[in-house]
């Protein structure tokens, strides 16, 4: 007889991304480079007039760090960051999301 | 977003008291300095040991933003400067972070050879194909027909190839990469950093204010998206064959990488065999 | 300030000894412990270096031929930041390559030794011929606002001890030390008798002692000049030659101009009757004064005599530090002689020094030719004639 199909695999990790707003130069690197395209430019401009990136995709981000790695002014980088388990089906994010 | 506990990974290597740096938006240069702190981060060298050397230029400003014993020197002179370097503290793991123009035109002389000799330094030159800092005047790397401040009607003289240049002048590891290629740069500067010998690495950079406006290419990001659409990865591939023209096949990859005595291997053995047991070394401080 | 050491006795040659100036100043760089040298062959100078590589894989260092004199002036800044003590030579053309690199050292404050073997000029001039051009160029040769410190060998023996004497100022006030010599007296060949290592006073390079988070590589002491550090150690210095600050940054604008800079010149001008030396003779009842230095000094002497004997009270006062030049001594000379007589081996660069100095109180001639040859003790002789009446 088959066995029933496993539950799917729980999640261990997420991505997160920091953002230096006031030493981003707005080139568009790391939103063109994120591999599930999780960055967008802000609406908000800093200082110098640059539309830094957000994180508009927060439960997509992986945490890779490819847009830390290609950023020119050491402006962002991405972490993984460990998620709380449940009991055992599904996934749930520690981070509220907003 | 949440406050996270770590800190930018890259933020060891920097002198964070002089951030946010000079260069442009779009400037790749940036770029490959975050490929080279992850090098550094994956070579697991002791950071007091690794000292950087560049000349003069956009890219010769790394010197200033590495938190590493950082020389920023004449121009076209951190190869003979990295050299006595080497030399006189032979423990330093030594790295030359330059221009094109810096390295190949009034530099061209010195890298020769470096190479020649097999100096056991490792050169990463950033080239974009124009004198950047002062103003966008024509490189010896710059393609035919390109526009810069001093060539107004389109250049005229054949570029050099610099993996050509390079492993015909003997250096023992010759890779190119673009700005797009990050996590291949990293790879290959921790295999130039860790090899014995002149290992050089070329990586095209956008200079979006001079070269890429002054030729109609769009800004620093459309840059990085030509490089990924003409770039073509051919590990080992005969370097007299890699030429760079403004539209054609950009060839990429690890090219040369071999073995050969460095200069003080070879200074060495030679001292010791003809000198034997009075051959008193190199006085190393 | 660091105690003076004495030399290590692995490069010392002890004895007496019959070396031309070149050799000599090859063992006086090798008594003074240097052990890293980036040369380029260029006549007279030549045998300095060839001296070196072949003395110096026994004694312990390293000597390397470069490419041309561009990469021998920056090599050897580069081996002192790596903790050697170094020194590179050359000639007329080879000196005016290597100018940058000079400005370079003086703006890094690098100590290291250049030696010039002066011979005629301009241009590729007389290669194997003496000729004393470049004592202004010395000075003033490379572009900015920077004090060199040159000394002038007339003898072999001072070939050695002088080049002593450039290591220790070049370690005392941290700058390039320049060891103006001349084809004749590198040429020549003397007696030079080295003495044993105990007898050799060495100015040891001024290292820090202070941890890496206290310590910044420009901040100066109460004597106007910082602490060193080599590369290595764990200080992560930035070493430019843009102007910079405290920290080795740079810091482009007029106030750190004036602070760095400014700095760097009073290092030299504050120290500069400590520096100056010179050597006087028959003066205390001169009525005309000679001023030379190099072979044409001893030329001079010869003169001298010769004027004695007809009943011309001349003196000699040669500069044995030509930079800084014994301004006080010839300000004082000037209010009681009646002339003073430059005799050089070009058409007049001390010799401005001189009548600067001198400030109309004496008359200020010039015996000078374009160089290849010494001047005669007659033509010496005539000129002084000329002068006292």
């Amino acid at each position: 007889m088959p066995e029933a199909p496993a539950a799917p695999k729980a999640r261990k990790f997420r991505g997160q991304v920091a953002i230096n707003w006031d030493n981003c130069k707005g080139c568009g690197f790391c939103i063109e480079f994120c591999p599930p395209k999780v960055l967008e430019f802000s609406e908000k401009f800093n200082d110098h007039g640059y539309h830094p990136p957000f994180l508009a995709k927060e439960e997509a981000c992986t945490g890779c760090d490819l847009c830390g790695l290609y950023c020119p002014d050491f402006a962002i980088y991405g972490v993984r960051v460990a998620i709380k388990q449940d009991s055992g089906s599904g996934i749930q994010d520690s981070v509220p999301k907003p | 977003m949440s406050t996270l506990t770590q800190i930018n990974p890259v933020e060891p290597f920097l002198r964070t008291d002089r951030m946010p740096h000079i260069w442009c938006p779009g400037c790749g240069i940036g770029t490959t300095v975050n490929c080279f702190a992850r090098a550094l981060v994956e070579s697991k060298l002791p950071l007091d040991k690794v000292a950087l050397v560049s000349g003069i230029g956009c890219t010769g400003r790394v010197a200033g933003y590495v938190n590493l014993d950082s020389f920023h020197t004449t121009h076209g002179r951190a190869i003979p400067f990295a050299t006595g370097l080497k030399l006189a503290n032979p423990a330093l793991n030594v790295v030359v972070y330059s221009g094109d123009g810096d390295l190949i035109s009034i530099g061209g002389n010195h890298f020769i050879h470096a190479a020649r000799r097999n100096v056991d330094i490792t050169v990463i030159c950033v080239n974009n194909f124009i004198y950047g800092m002062t103003g966008g005047q024509v490189a010896p790397t710059t393609p035919l027909g390109a526009v810069a401040s001093t060539s107004p009607y389109g250049c005229y003289e054949h570029a050099f190839n610099l993996p050509f240049l390079a492993e015909s002048s003997g250096a023992v590891y010759v890779a190119r990469w673009t700005a797009f290629h990050v996590r291949h740069i990293a790879h290959s500067m921790v295999e130039a950093i860790k090899k014995k010998g002149f290992s050089f690495i070329e990586i095209l950079a956008p200079c979006p204010t001079l070269f890429q406006r002054r030729n109609k290419m769009g800004d620093g990001l459309d840059t990085m998206r030509q490089y990924k659409q003409r770039s073509v990865i051919k590990n080992g591939a005969h370097t007299r064959e890699v030429d760079i023209d403004l539209q054609g096949e950009i060839v990429v990859g690890k090219f040369v990488d071999i073995e050969r005595p460095t200069l003080q291997q070879s200074m060495e053995q030679q001292l010791r065999q003809t000198l034997r047991d009075q051959y008193a070394g190199m006085g190393g401080a | 300030m660091p105690t003076l050491t004495t030399a290590s006795s692995k490069g010392v040659l002890t004895g007496a000894h019959f070396l031309d100036g070149d050799q000599a100043a090859c063992e006086g760089a090798l008594a003074a412990g240097a052990n890293f040298v980036a040369g380029y062959p260029i006549t007279p100078s030549t045998e300095i270096v060839e001296r070196f590589a072949s003395r110096i894989p026994t004694v312990g260092g390293v000597f390397l031929q470069m490419e041309d004199e561009l990469a021998s002036s920056i090599a050897i800044v580069g081996a002192a930041w790596g903790g050697a003590k170094v020194f590179t030579v050359t000639s007329g053309p080879g000196f005016s390559l290597m100018m940058e690199h000079l400005g370079y050292a003086a703006m890094t404050e690098t100590p290291l030794v250049l030696v010039d073997v002066q011979r005629g000029g301009p241009s590729t001039g007389l290669p194997t011929l003496p000729g004393q051009g470049d004592m202004m160029q010395a000075r003033w040769g490379s572009h900015g606002d920077y004090e060199v410190i040159a000394l002038c060998p007339n003898s072999p023996q001072e070939c050695f001890d002088l080049m002593i004497d450039a290591f220790n100022l070049a370690e005392e006030y941290r700058t390039p030390v320049l060891l103006m010599m001349d084809e004749s007296v590198g040429h020549m060949t003397e007696k030079v008798v080295i003495p044993s290592p105990d007898k050799i006073s060495i100015y040891p390079r001024r290292y820090t002692s202070l941890p890496p988070a206290e310590y910044l590589p420009f901040r100066a002491g109460a004597d106007g000049i910082p602490e060193m550090v080599k590369a290595g150690d764990g200080y992560r210095i930035h070493v430019t030659g843009l102007t910079h600050d405290e920290k080795g940054y740079p810091a482009m604008n007029w106030k750190e101009q004036k602070k760095l800079v400014g700095r760097l010149v009073s290092k030299i001008r504050d120290n500069a009757e400590r520096i100056a030396r010179w050597e006087e003779h028959e003066m205390q009842d001169a009525d005309v004064v000679m001023v030379a230095y190099g072979i044409t000094s001893r030329v001079a002497q010869r003169a001298m005599q010769l004027a004695r004997a007809e009943g011309l009270r001349v003196g000699l006062l040669r500069p044995i530090v030509a930079w800084p030049f014994p301004e006080k001594r010839i300000r004082e000379l000037a209010q009681r002689v009646h002339s003073f007589l430059v005799v050089e081996m070009n058409y007049g660069q001390m010799f401005y020094e001189v009548e600067r100095l001198a400030a109309g109180h004496a008359r200020t001639e010039l015996l000078g030719h374009g160089g290849g040859m010494v001047h005669e003790p007659e033509e010496i002789l005539q000129a002084l004639r000329e002068a006292a009446q």
